[in-house]
């Protein structure tokens, strides 16, 4: 992607995986639009490569995937980098994935449909701890 | 469930008909068996000893009648052995023997006479004036003259009172004379008419021809038999002695009778009685078993009928209880699927919506920019993006509840006071929103603490209470809650008196969406929640309602904690 060649280093690096394209689209837009690097990827195994080029500052990530569990894909995001934050951002909304996902180190749990603006908060509070 | 009910009731009937019949015969057969037996065997140990008695009775009088008979003629004997036949033509000497034969024997003999082979008296002793009589066509005395010894039958003869005539024969210088004697008949009738027993029990004698040779006390059976009848129809027993039956001329009242042969078979003793009198002991034993079986049976049939009947209602309830457990299964079964399916889509619901709101959110930061400020209807435009956003939020709370009653719980299980909870929820329930309605408890402090999650138990009731305020918004009205110990339960009644629940409604309640608000007031959900978290728990809720007296929701709490809270796999 151009943009991201274009290395701003004041611009948040965000990282989307989630296979509802749509989503994922209108997500980035809303978020370039204020000025976050967004890269789209469509399923866990395209995030994992993703993530081995890019340094990203976070990553928001669906659970449910046709190719992988987010969950998984959540445990290997923190063994390449753990520096990098995980959003989960799932319409499966349990209990018991919002603890695994804690417990695997996501550094929150949101679930759709969600308000942007939470998203927005939730993803400056992840860079600036 | 319903159209099963009536034809349920038939079977019972059948059931309890059939069961009551078969206890009844299974009792009777071998009742009637063993009291049938028992009174066979002693109707005929009853019968042998009578007869047997009477048989002896019988047989000792025809043995004294036969014997008394028998001393006349051995008396005649003697009287003709003793004294030369020259001595007994003179009178006074016969006079002489008859007196001391009248002092010895008390009258049995009435005189003494002696004949010639012409039938000549040529001599008498006695009170009438028969000398010179003349007997040649006299039938007994052409018997007579026939035999050594002889006893007539009883006639009435030239004094024409009845009387019967001893002779014995003897030989003297080529001739011979017969000694004859008349015997006393009241003497000779006493002798059978001593053997009486009872009302009916009495003895007569017959000769062959079946004419009555002793005066019968008792007449009622005897006017149509005669001497040979009895022998033939009696059945021949020990003794010479006939056994048998006779009937009156309706042929209803019976006898019986025993008869005896006497005077070398000339004679006939018979005893006869009634049966009803002879018997009467057995009859009124045989009465008695009959009450005493009747009743029996009675009681048998009584009894049995209340035990099946006990039973049936005790069936009834266990079906009852089975069917309103299956009913629960069936309600359980059919929340877990809802539950399953609901989850599913709500899931995948949750996508498109937020698709959706974000497209929305980007048309609102599209309009932000310089080019759209202007806009005529940007106001409007912005309006109904809001509009999107809400409906969008709206429909992530219809899921996030559609989930819940599917989900394990979040709380802890923990000790929990349930009346602490309800003083709470109580207390926090927006009641001031209602005018004209009071919600009063009844708590019972000693009712133990339950196991459950604090904020599930609390929904349960919000809800429940919440519904009661709904129901009693129009007219106003009271909500009792009251708490007690029910067995291993903890009951909880939530009771309120609003316009109560139609019954068609009533197997509905605890389905998911099923709703009676106007929409957008309720989404139906709020009832399966409860229901759900209460299966949970394992305990139970149920609803009773009756049209304009009210509903009470009553909740059953398990005391003991349950081996797994079960964790349904409803969620994702």
């Amino acid at each position: 992607m151009p943009e991201s060649q274009d290395v701003n280093e004041k611009k948040i690096k965000v990282l989307l995986v989630d296979d509802e394209k749509s989503f994922v689209e209108v997500l980035n837009k809303r978020l370039s639009k204020r000025n976050i690097d967004v890269t789209m990827t469509f399923s866990g195994t395209e995030g994992i490569r993703a993530l081995r080029k890019v340094d990203f500052d976070v990553a928001i990530l669906d659970l449910k995937m046709e190719d992988m569990n987010g969950l998984e894909v959540l445990k290997i995001f923190k063994k390449i980098y753990p520096k990098m934050e995980v959003i989960i951002l799932t319409g499966h909304e349990s209990e018991q994935t919002a603890r695994e996902g804690v417990k695997y180190g996501a550094f929150a749990y949101l679930t759709k449909p969600c308000v942007f603006e939470q998203l927005y908060d939730t993803i400056k509070k992840a860079i600036s701890d | 469930m319903v159209e099963e009910r009536p034809s349920k009731k038939l079977y019972h009937r059948h059931f309890t008909r059939n069961m009551v019949l078969f206890v009844i015969v299974v009792s009777f057969v071998p009742m009637l068996l063993v009291s049938g037996l028992l009174l066979y065997e002693y109707s005929i140990s009853y019968h042998e000893k009578l007869y047997a008695h009477l048989k002896e009775v019988v047989h000792r009088h025809a043995q004294d009648i036969d014997s008394f008979l028998n001393e006349r003629l051995n008396n005649l004997q003697f009287l003709l052995d003793s004294c030369q036949n020259e001595n007994l033509h003179d009178e006074s000497i016969l006079q002489e023997k008859l007196f001391q034969l009248q002092q010895k024997y008390d009258g049995v003999f009435e005189d003494l006479g002696l004949i010639n082979e012409q039938g000549v008296q040529e001599a008498y002793a006695g009170r009438f004036s028969l000398e010179k009589a003349e007997y040649s066509d006299a039938k007994w005395f052409q018997e007579a003259r026939e035999k050594p010894y002889y006893i007539s039958d009883v006639f009435l003869g030239l004094r024409s009172r009845p009387h019967f005539i001893v002779s014995v024969k003897s030989f003297h210088q080529g001739r011979y004379f017969l000694l004859r004697s008349t015997i006393n008949f009241e003497a000779f009738n006493s002798l059978a008419e001593n053997l009486r027993i009872g009302k009916t029990g009495s003895a007569y004698i017959l000769n062959r021809n079946g004419d009555f040779q002793t005066k019968p006390h008792y007449d009622m059976f005897s006017s149509n038999k005669s001497y040979m009848d009895f022998i033939k129809a009696g059945k021949k027993a020990k003794h010479g002695i006939y056994i048998g039956e006779i009937q009156d001329a309706s042929g209803s009242e019976k006898a019986i009778y025993l008869a005896a042969l006497l005077k070398n078979e000339d004679w006939i003793l018979v005893y006869q009685q009634e049966k009803k009198e002879a018997f009467s002991d057995l009859i009124s034993t045989q009465i008695v078993a009959a009450v005493i079986l009747l009743f029996g049976a009675l009681l048998i049939v009584i009894m049995n009928v209340l035990l099946f009947h006990k039973v049936i209602n005790h069936i009834t309830e266990v079906d009852r209880e089975k069917e309103m457990m299956n009913r629960q299964i069936i309600e359980t079964g059919k929340l877990a699927s809802v539950g399953r399916l609901a989850a599913g889509t709500a899931h995948e619901i949750n996508n498109p919506v937020a698709i959706m709101v974000q497209e929305a959110g980007w048309i609102d930061d599209l309009l932000k920019e310089e080019e759209f400020r202007e806009g005529k209807n940007l106001k409007e435009i912005e309006r109904a993006l809001k509009q999107i956003e809400n409906q969008g939020k709206r429909c992530k709370e219809i899921t996030h509840k559609l989930l819940s009653f599917a989900r394990t719980s979040d709380t802890p299980i923990q000790n929990l006071q349930i009346n602490e909870i309800i003083k709470e929820v109580v207390a926090i329930s927006d009641k001031t929103s209602y005018t004209g309605i009071s919600i009063n408890t009844y708590l019972d402090e000693t009712i133990p603490s339950i196991y459950g999650s604090q904020t599930e138990i609390q929904q349960v009731l919000l809800n429940l209470i919440n519904n009661a305020l709904y129901a009693l918004k129009k007219d106003g009205g009271k909500i009792d809650i009251s708490t007690r110990l029910a067995g291993r339960h903890v009951l909880v009644s939530v009771e309120d008196d609003g316009p109560g629940i139609p019954e068609a409604n009533l197997d509905r309640i605890f389905d998911p969406f099923f709703t009676t608000k106007p929409v957008g007031e309720g989404n139906g959900l709020g009832l399966s929640i409860c229901f759900g978290i209460i299966q949970r728990m394992g305990g139970e809720i149920k609803v009773h309602s009756t049209i304009d007296v009210g509903t009470r929701f009553d909740i059953r709490f398990p005391l003991k904690k349950p081996m797994a809270l079960k964790s349904e796999n409803l969620s994702a």
